[in-house]
């Protein structure tokens, strides 16, 4: 049980990393682009725009 | 040019973790002998020869789409840690990773731990060179396999960006026999930070059923876009960190 909490900690802390809050917004933003490309709406802009708002607030909470 | 920068994008990720390693491996070679050290540098470079050879031509069977959406994921995933990283070091709200340092602390607690003799080899070494370059490049190893990602035997290009890597730090190691610290290993966590961040945001939205503008081209834009915000944030935070250490 201990190693298995322990393999499950590695590959946590290997994809997510310090901040939880920017593999969530990642999950949503790619999310969000699937659901308007899918309505034939033109989506290219809106993952640059998440993607620099996540790394601003990730950047910025870490200083704070 | 998308090949190109996903060479450089592969080999400088795969440079600057093998420098990590380098040190571990030093430390413990210097210190406490060479055999074992080596044995588990060998025994973690056959782990992670299988998880490539093994994963990357299993990618193959995955549909396209469906393999950019949760590429990009992952490549969004550790690049924005890569830079976000390397912004909170540049700006001086994190310390510099210092190659120097780790060595002298890696080498006194090579010296300090006792000896345990298992299978002929001296566990300390071993487990330490093993977990050392198994840990560094396991990160290198996920990166060359998600350049699968875009077919076109990307993933042979990416494990032969990560091999001469590997090549050059092992000559350098060898030749300098000290850890390669003026290796400006900083900087080079910021690009590999941008190269992924921008090839993660670019497969992912492609994945996700985006058609980007200027295809290929779009890639060198979105890598000056977040060159553009990093360097600003940098800026941004070494301004507001003058009065708050003054006081």
């Amino acid at each position: 049980m201990k190693h298995l909490a322990a393999f499950g900690r590695f590959w946590y802390e290997f994809v997510v990393g310090d901040d939880w809050t920017v593999a969530a917004g990642i999950v949503v933003a790619l999310g969000l682009v699937a659901l308007v490309a899918h309505h034939d709406v033109a989506a290219w802009w809106l993952m640059p725009i998440a993607v620099v708002a996540l790394l601003t607030t990730s950047v910025w909470r870490a200083t704070r | 040019m998308r090949v190109a920068f996903l060479f450089l994008a592969a080999f400088l990720a795969s440079g600057v973790e093998m420098v990590e390693a380098l040190t571990i491996v030093l430390a413990v070679g210097v210190t406490r002998g060479w055999r074992s050290t080596l044995i588990g540098v060998g025994a973690a470079a056959l782990v992670l020869a299988a998880i490539v050879g093994s994963l990357g031509p299993a990618l193959t069977l995955v549909p396209l789409d469906a393999l950019r959406l949760v590429v990009g994921g992952l490549l969004l995933a550790f690049g924005l840690q890569w830079l976000r990283k390397a912004i909170l070091r540049a700006s001086g709200f994190k310390a510099l990773h210092d190659e120097a340092e780790i060595y002298a602390r890696e080498r006194e607690e090579a010296a300090r731990a006792g000896r345990d003799e298992r299978a002929g080899l001296d566990w300390y070494s071993f487990t330490l060179s093993f977990k050392g370059v198994l840990l560094e490049g396991l990160e290198v190893a996920f990166i060359v396999i998600s350049f699968g990602a875009d077919r076109g035997g990307s993933v042979a290009i990416a494990a032969g960006a990560a091999g001469a890597a590997l090549v050059i730090v092992v000559v350098a190691g060898v030749v300098v026999r000290a850890p390669l610290a003026r290796v400006p290993e900083n900087t080079l966590k910021f690009a590999v930070g941008l190269m992924l961040t921008t090839f993660g945001t670019f497969w992912g939205a492609e994945g996700a059923g985006v058609s980007w503008p200027g295809s290929d081209a779009a890639l060198p834009v979105l890598f000056a876009v977040l060159l553009g915000v990093s360097a600003t944030l940098v800026a941004v935070l070494r301004r507001g960190r003058v009065p708050r250490t003054a006081t």
